[in-house]
This record gives C-alpha cells, sequence and structure tokens, in this order.
C-alpha cells in the first residue's frame, strides 16, 4: 500500500471512530460553529461602529476572514495527531511507532481527522462567499484556481506550525503552549489585512512565520485590490508556495527530532 | 461558614501549583491583547472614531484588564466537579455536615479566584510598567484614579460572586447531561460576547448594547473595566452593580433548586 493510500485508510478509521457518538459530533459541531461565528459577529459590530478600517470595506476584510478560517479549519482537522505527540513523548508511546515500517510523519498524520473543525469550516466558507459576492468580483475559472491555491498554501502553513510545535516537544518533553501565539494568534491576525499592522509585528508574521505570503497577498490579487505596501501582482499570485516551503522545513525539523529522540519509557 | 472558607482554600493550594502554565499562559495573552490592540488602534483611525462611545485608551484598558481577569470568566467547567460526576464521587459531598450547593459554590470559588491573581499580576506590570518603557505607550494601561480603583475592587468582587455562581450552575447541569458537551461548547459564546471579551458592549449597536449591559455577564468584565477606566462613574455604576447582584442572588437560587432536584433523582451505581 502506498503511503497515500496509507493515509487515507487511517483517517478513514478516526472518521468512523467519531461517527459511533454521531449525536455528540453533529453537537461538537454546531458549538465549534457558534463559538468561531461570533468572532464574525464582533468584526461586523465594529464596522458597523466605525463604518471602515483604515480604508478596508467589512466585505474585504470578510474575505480574508473567510481564507485564513477555512484554511486553518482544515489543518486543524487534518494536524490534530500532532497534538498528541507531546503525550505520548512523555508516555514512552512513541517508541511503538518507531516499530512499524512506515515514516513516523505519515503514521502521526494519520492518528486524528478531527470532523467537528466542520464547524469553523462552514462559517469561514460562508462569509468568504459572502464577501466576495459582495464586491462583485466575478467567480471566473481562474479566481476559483487562485482561490484553491491560496488556502493550499494557508493550510500548509498552519499544518506546517503544528508539526513544528510537536517536534519541538522532541527536546522539552512538555507541549509548548507558547506556541499558540503563532497558531491562534496567527488566525486571529490574518483575519485582517496586514496592512492595518505595525512594521515590527509585519515583519514577525512575514519572516519567522510566512503568514502574509499566504493570507495577505494572493489574497489582494484575488479581490483585485493593489497592495498598500506595495508589493507586485506578480509576487501577490506567486505567494502561497511559501506555505509549501514552509510545511517542508517542518517536516525535514520533524526528521531531525526523530533521531534526536531518546525514549522517557522504561 | 468556616468549612465553606476551609474548602475553597484547598483548592486554591491546589490551583496555585500550576505555575508553568500560568507563565505561558501569560504570554499568549500579552501578545494576544497587542494583537487586539492594534486591531483596535487601526478602527480608530477612520473619521467616525470621533463620535465612538469610548476613548481608544478606555479600549486598551479594557483589552489589558480583560486578559488580566481573564480566569475569573465561568467559560469552561470545573474538570475536577465533571469528574467526580462522572465517577460517582460526587456523593461524598452528600456526607459532609454542610450544604451542597455551598461546597460546590465554595469550590467554584476557588476555581476563578486563585489563578486569576498569578495572571492579573505580570499582567499589569506589563501593560503599566514594560509597555512605556519600550515605547509603546498609545498601548500602555493607564494608571486608574483613587476612586476607580476602589470601585473596580468592588465590581471585581461581585464579578467572582458571579462567575462562581455560574460556573457552579454549569457543574449542576452536569447532573442531567453527564459529559457536559452542551455547556463547554455553548458556555464560551455566550460569555464572551455577552461580557465584552469579543469587543467592549459600549462599542456593540446601541440597541444591543442598552439590552446586554444589563444582564448577568455584564459584570464579569463590562463593569469593572469600565469603572477602572473611568467611563463609567461610581453614581452611574451603582444601578448596575445592584442589578448584578440582583442577578447572583437568583442565580444561587436557580443553582440551589436545580441541585436540589438533582440530588432527588441522583442514582449512584457501585458499593
Amino acid at each position: 500500500m502506498n503511503d497515500a493510500r496509507l493515509l487515507v485508510r487511517l483517517l478513514g478509521v478516526s472518521m468512523r471512530s467519531q461517527l459511533q457518538y454521531r449525536a455528540s459530533m453533529v453537537m461538537q459541531s454546531v458549538g465549534h460553529l457558534l463559538v468561531t461565528g461570533i468572532e464574525f459577529l464582533g468584526v461586523w459590530a465594529l464596522f458597523a461602529r466605525f463604518g471602515q478600517l483604515d480604508g478596508w470595506t467589512l466585505a474585504e476584510v470578510a474575505v480574508f476572514y473567510g481564507v485564513v478560517n477555512v484554511s486553518f479549519a482544515l489543518a486543524d482537522a487534518g494536524g490534530r495527531g500532532f497534538d498528541q505527540v507531546a503525550a505520548r513523548i512523555k508516555q514512552g508511546d512513541f517508541d511503538r511507532l518507531l516499530l512499524r515500517p512506515r515514516s513516523t510523519a505519515l503514521q502521526v498524520a494519520g492518528l486524528e481527522l478531527t470532523l467537528k473543525r466542520i464547524g469553523r469550516l462552514s462559517q469561514g466558507l460562508a462569509v468568504l462567499i459572502w464577501g466576495l459576492s459582495a464586491l462583485g468580483v466575478g467567480w471566473g475559472p481562474g479566481r476559483v484556481a487562485l482561490l484553491a491555491w491560496i488556502v493550499v498554501g494557508a493550510t500548509s502553513m498552519f499544518y506546517g506550525l503544528m508539526v513544528v510545535q510537536a517536534t519541538i516537544a522532541f527536546w522539552t518533553t512538555e507541549s509548548l503552549e507558547l506556541m499558540n501565539v503563532l497558531t491562534y494568534g496567527g488566525v486571529e491576525t490574518a483575519q485582517y489585512p496586514m496592512s492595518v499592522y505595525r512594521r515590527w509585528f509585519r515583519r514577525v508574521f512575514t519572516y519567522v512565520v510566512p503568514l502574509a505570503c499566504v493570507c495577505y497577498l494572493p489574497v489582494l490579487a484575488l479581490i483585485e485590490r493593489p497592495d498598500p505596501l506595495g508589493a507586485p501582482l506578480w509576487a501577490q499570485r506567486v505567494a502561497p508556495a511559501a506555505g509549501l516551503v514552509f510545511l517542508a522545513g517542518a517536516l525535514a525539523l520533524w526528521r531531525v527530532g526523530v533521531r534526536r529522540y531518546t525514549s522517557t519509557g522504561s | 461558614m468556616r468549612g465553606y472558607v476551609a474548602i475553597a482554600q484547598a483548592r486554591a493550594r491546589v490551583l496555585l501549583q500550576y505555575r508553568a502554565a500560568a507563565v505561558a499562559g501569560f504570554g499568549t495573552q500579552a501578545f494576544w491583547g497587542m494583537i487586539r490592540i492594534m486591531i483596535f488602534e487601526a478602527f480608530y483611525r477612520s473619521a467616525m472614531a470621533d463620535g465612538a462611545p469610548m476613548r481608544f485608551e478606555e479600549v486598551v484598558s479594557y483589552v489589558w484588564l480583560g486578559q488580566a481577569t481573564l480566569m475569573t470568566l465561568p467559560w469552561n467547567l470545573d474538570r475536577e466537579m465533571a469528574d467526580e460526576v462522572r465517577t460517582g464521587k460526587v456523593v461524598y459531598g452528600l456526607l459532609r455536615p454542610v450544604d451542597l450547593y455551598g461546597q460546590w459554590f465554595a469550590r467554584a470559588f476557588a476555581l476563578r479566584s486563585a489563578p486569576m491573581v498569578i495572571r492579573a499580576l505580570p499582567m499589569f506590570a506589563f501593560a503599566m510598567v514594560l509597555l512605556p518603557l519600550v515605547g509603546l505607550e498609545a498601548w500602555a494601561l493607564e494608571a486608574p484614579t483613587l476612586e476607580g480603583l476602589a470601585m473596580w475592587l468592588v465590581a471585581l468582587g461581585v464579578a467572582i460572586l458571579l462567575s462562581s455562581a455560574l460556573t457552579t450552575l454549569w457543574s449542576v447541569a452536569l447532573m442531567w447531561t453527564v459529559s457536559g458537551d452542551g455547556v463547554t461548547h455553548l458556555a464560551p459564546a455566550l460569555v464572551t460576547l455577552m461580557s465584552g471579551m469579543v469587543i467592549p458592549l459600549p462599542l456593540l449597536p446601541d440597541g444591543v448594547r442598552a439590552v446586554v449591559v444589563w444582564l448577568p455577564f455584564a459584570g464579569l468584565v463590562d463593569l469593572p473595566v469600565r469603572l477602572f477606566s473611568g467611563h463609567l462613574t461610581a453614581a452611574e455604576a451603582a444601578p448596575m452593580l445592584a442589578a448584578q447582584l440582583v442577578w447572583w442572588v437568583l442565580l444561587v437560587a436557580l443553582g440551589r433548586a436545580l441541585l436540589g432536584r438533582g440530588v432527588r433523582r441522583l442514582v449512584v451505581q457501585g458499593g
């Protein structure tokens, strides 16, 4: 069985086990939808009060908001396995993965596909579609392809962040909560256009974590708005590739971490 | 009364052990607060900001005080309580010669006050001292007037009472839905929006705001914070604080009645 088929098989097992508790799954998804949806209610209320944000309209911000929430929901659903790594290292359970003749990253990735993230996914998608329709930019095949390319890039970046967070546990044995400022903080940041932030802050989310490359620049091309900070159009279109590079880097770091892993078990 | 104090103290001592978690939490919250402030800063650059019902400095204090007292919010279940309901250990409470609701309330009180103290102090130091030192005066928390400080402390006390009553109510709900799924997923949405954690209540559309400030969630964050920053004077806040205390009495009465009914139909397996 090749790697891709094995991954699908593993994730299918996780999905079926969650569907055993169907009512609970539905309730958790609805709850997740409400909790994350309230964020957008807050954005809407601020626009009702202030009219605009540094020259950006609500519909434009809705597209930024939708893109980052859809991408994060996808990465968060697929990458939950990496969340369990710290606990496994602590208990010495990680050894079991090393005994199997498959790459550890693949096995960890296959641990879980969290279905309730469909709550964030659906509300993000609804906001995204509303924003694009309100802007009236049209739905040509080029635009849909660009949107898909953005989501691939952004999802890869968030997935990469989860891999890095798990990898750090090889050194610390403890899950590093501080990484949440980059994941959840990144989501909060990318819900608004990057141009509204201070320069040092933008630098962190461009060069340390390529959030601006995957969630800001290409979205400008999507909504056909020139960058107030001056990035050219071709750069906006290429930028999501930074998410894939980031993920590749994260997986390389993961292999380094696995190599220096020493078991905590007895 | 001494029994309840002892229960609360014992729980608080356990909660104060988790200092490493507090340090990590502090870093996350400080960063989070800065993101929020930058977003508000951008909104306040718009032309309509002059007519806004709050000054930017008051919004800044809203963000930092909200983060400093984050742990008082009743947005999750008391995990220990939930485990006891699931395992049946909850019956030990019935054996003690003190009122069951009082015991639960005392534990909730510890949960909503002790962890807050270890988070609030570094947050104040960060927002009042460190930020001006690194040149971010615009983001710093303004020192309150003496009156503001005194009223804030009173309102914070009311906030912790309210929060403990709500937390106890979530625990009581466990007697009906053992997993507590409904509460853990709906409480955060309700509490964060209505208390002012998503956006400050005065910035909500006027019609919505007029209702929300009288609900029992406004007393959790909005009221104390606005007293601290001087957005509300003591005279303006007095009827609102009174309303929050009435809510507290009602929430305690409701929790007590529900717990009474829950205990009557409680069946615990095992010997």
